[in-house]
C-alpha cells in the first residue's frame, strides 16, 4: 500500500515535499512528527475522532445522484460528494477536528492557523471553541476584504483575526506570518495548517485526516453505484479535499483522478494560480513542489476568483501524482467557474463554494463526452454562501 | 583548505576581540548603496559582511528585514546582482569575507552547481540558507565543499544536543546560534539562557560561533559579547537603510557603536 510508502521517513513523495525550514522549526516539527505516529494507532485517539466527525461534523456526507444536471450534460452519471453539507461548511473541518486533538495530546494552550477563503480559518476558530482554546487565524488583508462573511464569523467563534499586509496580501503571505508566529511561540502554540502543503509531517496529517471522504465514497459506490466510479473530480489549491478523495483510491488504477487547479484569467496570460499546469518545480513553505515563479526564483502573484484556490504553490503528494501519471491536472479559469457556479445552484440547487465551482465546471467538460454507463464523482468540497458577495460584485449588484 | 573566513577568525583571536558581522539585504533600497555601505561598513570595523538575498517569501525575518527584501525586489534586485556586486566589491576589498544568506529557491533557480562556479568567481566565501537545514542540503553542501565555500548553519534554542553535533560536523567558516526562538529582529534576548547553550556547543566544536537575532545596540551586543566569537546584526541596519535619512553616516555610527563595545 502506498500509505506505508508515501511520505517515506524524510517527508518526501518522489523528490517533493520534505522539510525547509529554519532550524528553529526542525525540532518542533520532528516532534509533531513522531507524536503523530504515536497518536494514529492510539485507540482512544481514533475513537474520539470518528465520534468527533460523526456527531460534530455530522458525517459520512452524503453521495448524491444529481439527476437533472446529469440529463441536462447529457453523457456519464454525476454523483456529489457532499461536503458542503458538513458542519461549518466545507471539508476543512475534517482535518481541524483532527489536529485539534493532537494539538491537546502534545499540551498546547494556544492555536493559530493561516486561511485563505476564511473556511479553514472558520473550520479552525470553531474546533478551538469547542475545546477552549486560544485561537488567532492570520489573513491576508487582500482576503479580508473579498471574505468579509467569514471573517466575522471568526471572530463570533472567538478567534482573533490578523490581517497581513506583507507580499501580495493573500495565502501565502498568511502562511509566512503564521509561520512567523510558530516560531517565536513554537513552546505552547500548536499551527493547524489547513491544507496538504507547508513541511513534513503537514501534508501527511492534512491527507490523513481528509481521508475519511475517500473511504466513504469507495463504501457509498458500491452501494449506490454497485462498482467503482470511473473519474474522480476535486478542485486543487493547495489541495486537500482533492487529496481527501484521491488517496483512497491511488492503488486502484481503474480509477481517473482528475485535479482542476485554478486557471484565473486564463493559462496563456499567466494570471492564474495552476502551478501544475504552468509552474515549476521550487520551495516554499517548508516543501519542494510546483510553484508560480520568475525565472530568478520569486514566488511570483497568482489570481484566481476563489480565494482558497489563490495560492502559487502545490501540496506535494499532487505534485508526485502529477509526475508519475497516475492524476490528471487541468484547469478551469474564471469565468468557466462562475458559469459552472451558477449552472449547478439552478439545476440542482445546490450553491457549490467558488474552489468547488472549479471542478464542477471540468465535470461539465468531460461529463458530455463520457458514455451514460461511466460515472464521475465530484468533491463538492465547500458551500457558496460566502462568495454570494464576491459573484453580486462580479455581476455589478451591490447587496 | 584555507577559508578567508576562518584567517579573519583567527587574526580576531589573536588580537582578542570579537568578530563584528553586519547584514544588509543585497539592493536596498539599490545596489550602488549597497556596494557604498559595504564599503562604510568595512570602514568603521565589520569584519564580515552577510549579504542578504532578496526573496519574495523571507520566512525566518521580521518586519524590519522583510521590508528590506521588498525594497530590494521592488528595484528587480537578484541573485545574480548580488553576485555582480561581490565583485565589484572584490575591486577594491580582496580581504572581508562575504556570506551570502537567503532562501533555497533563490539558489535552486540557478542550480548548486552554477551558483558555486559564479560565487568562486565572484569571490564570495560562505552561504547561509535559512531554510536548507542539513537533511536537506547535500546538493549544495556537495557543490560548496568541491568549491571552498564555506556552509555556515543555524543552531537554534530548540536544537537538541545530538541535532547539534550533526550540525556542527556538517558545517564550516562559523556557526550562526539564534538567539531567541524568534525570528530576526526579535527583542527578547536572554544572555542567561544564550550563554548556557553556547558554552555546550563550544565544548564539541572548534568553529567559531558568532549570536545573532535580536542584537541592535551597544547594550545588546555587550550583553553576549564575553559568550562567543563573534556578533551579528542585521535588522537595525535595514531599519537605517528604510529610514532613508543620510544613511551612509548612520549606518557608519551605528557599526562603529558596535565595534567600540567588541573591542
Amino acid at each position: 500500500m502506498s500509505e506505508e510508502i508515501m511520505p517515506d521517513k524524510n517527508g518526501r513523495f518522489g523528490v517533493y515535499g520534505g522539510r525547509y525550514v529554519a532550524e528553529t522549526l526542525v525540532p518542533a516539527l520532528e516532534e509533531l512528527a513522531e507524536q503523530y505516529e504515536f497518536i494514529k494507532k492510539d485507540k482512544n485517539f481514533l475513537k474520539e475522532f470518528r465520534d468527533d466527525l460523526s456527531h460534530y461534523v455530522g458525517r459520512p456526507s452524503p453521495l448524491y445522484f444529481a439527476k437533472r444536471w446529469t440529463e441536462l450534460l447529457g453523457g456519464a452519471k454525476i454523483f456529489l460528494k457532499r461536503e458542503d453539507l458538513n458542519h461549518t461548511g466545507a471539508h476543512k473541518i475534517n482535518n481541524t477536528v483532527g489536529q485539534i486533538l493532537l494539538a491537546k495530546h502534545m499540551g498546547k494552550k494556544r492555536i493559530i492557523a493561516e486561511t485563505g477563503a476564511g473556511q479553514h480559518g472558520v473550520a479552525t476558530a470553531t474546533v478551538a471553541a469547542r475545546h477552549g482554546l486560544e485561537c488567532l487565524v492570520y489573513m491576508g488583508e487582500e482576503d479580508i476584504k473579498r471574505q468579509s462573511l467569514n471573517v466575522f464569523r471568526m471572530k463570533l467563534l472567538g478567534a482573533e483575526v490578523v490581517g497581513v499586509s506583507s507580499g501580495t496580501r493573500t495565502l501565502k503571505d498568511a502562511m509566512n506570518e503564521a509561520m512567523r508566529d510558530w516560531v517565536t511561540n513554537v513552546d505552547d502554540t500548536y499551527y493547524i495548517i489547513g491544507s496538504v502543503a507547508g513541511p513534513h509531517p503537514y501534508p501527511q496529517i492534512v491527507r490523513d485526516f481528509n481521508a475519511v471522504v475517500g473511504e466513504e465514497v469507495i463504501e457509498q459506490s458500491q452501494i449506490q453505484i454497485g462498482k467503482d466510479p470511473d473519474v474522480l473530480i476535486a478542485c486543487v489549491g493547495g489541495g486537500s479535499n482533492a487529496m481527501g478523495l484521491f488517496y483512497p483510491f491511488i492503488e486502484n488504477k481503474n480509477v481517473r483522478l482528475i485535479g482542476v487547479e485554478a486557471g484565473g484569467l486564463g493559462l496563456s496570460t499567466g494570471k492564474h494560480a495552476a502551478p501544475l499546469n504552468d509552474g515549476k518545480e521550487g520551495i516554499l513553505h517548508g516543501m519542494r513542489t510546483y510553484l508560480m515563479q520568475d525565472d530568478a526564483g520569486q514566488i511570483i502573484e497568482t489570481h484566481s476568483v476563489s480565494a482558497g484556490l489563490d495560492y502559487p504553490g502545490v501540496g506535494p503528494e499532487h505534485a508526485w501524482l502529477k509526475d508519475i501519471g497516475r492524476a490528471e491536472y487541468v484547469a478551469a479559469d474564471d469565468e468557466e467557474a462562475l458559469e459552472a457556479f451558477k449552472e449547478l445552484t439552478k439545476v440542482e440547487g445546490i450553491m457549490p463554494a467558488l474552489e468547488t465551482a472549479h471542478g464542477i465546471a471540468y465535470v461539465k467538460k468531460i461529463a458530455p463526452t463520457m458514455p451514460k454507463e461511466q460515472t464521475i464523482i465530484v468533491n463538492v468540497s465547500g458551500r457558496g454562501d460566502k462568495d454570494i458577495n464576491t459573484v453580486a460584485s462580479i455581476e455589478g449588484i451591490e447587496l | 583548505m584555507t577559508s578567508k573566513i576562518k584567517d579573519t577568525f583567527s587574526e580576531i583571536k589573536a588580537e582578542n576581540r570579537k568578530a563584528l558581522i553586519t547584514y544588509i539585504v543585497s539592493g536596498d533600497p539599490d545596489l550602488e548603496t549597497t556596494l557604498e555601505i559595504m564599503h562604510t561598513m568595512v570602514e568603521e570595523g565589520a569584519d564580515i559582511i552577510e549579504l542578504g538575498i532578496p526573496f519574495s517569501d523571507p520566512m525566518a525575518e521580521g518586519i524590519s528585514i522583510q521590508k528590506g527584501h521588498e525594497r530590494a525586489l521592488k528595484t528587480g534586485a537578484s541573485l545574480i546582482d548580488a553576485l555582480q556586486l561581490v565583485n565589484q566589491f572584490r575591486s577594491s576589498n580582496k580581504k572581508t569575507p562575504i556570506v551570502f544568506m537567503g532562501y533555497m529557491n533563490t539558489f535552486e533557480s540557478l542550480g548548486a552547481q552554477a551558483f558555486m562556479a559564479k560565487a568562486v568567481s565572484a569571490g564570495v566565501d560562505g552561504i547561509l540558507i535559512v531554510d536548507m537545514p542539513p537533511e536537506e542540503s547535500s546538493n549544495f553542501s556537495d557543490h560548496a565543499i568541491k568549491n571552498n565555500i564555506d556552509i555556515i548553519r543555524l543552531i537554534a534554542p530548540t536544537t537538541s544536543l545530538d541535532r547539534a553535533k550533526k550540525i556542527s560536523s556538517q558545517s564550516s567558516g562559523y556557526i550562526y546560534y539564534i538567539s531567541v526562538k524568534g525570528i530576526t529582529g526579535a527583542s527578547n534576548i536572554d544572555a542567561d539562557d544564550v550563554k548556557n547553550k553556547v558554552e555546550v556547543l563550544q565544548t564539541f566544536t572548534d568553529l567559531p560561533i558568532a549570536i545573532g537575532f535580536g542584537i541592535k545596540d551597544a547594550i545588546s551586543a555587550s550583553s553576549v559579547k564575553d559568550i562567543a566569537d563573534g556578533i551579528v546584526a542585521g535588522s537595525v541596519f535595514v531599519d537605517l537603510i528604510g529610514e532613508g535619512n543620510d544613511v551612509l553616516n548612520m549606518v557608519a555610527k551605528k557599526t562603529k557603536e558596535l565595534k567600540e563595545v567588541l573591542g
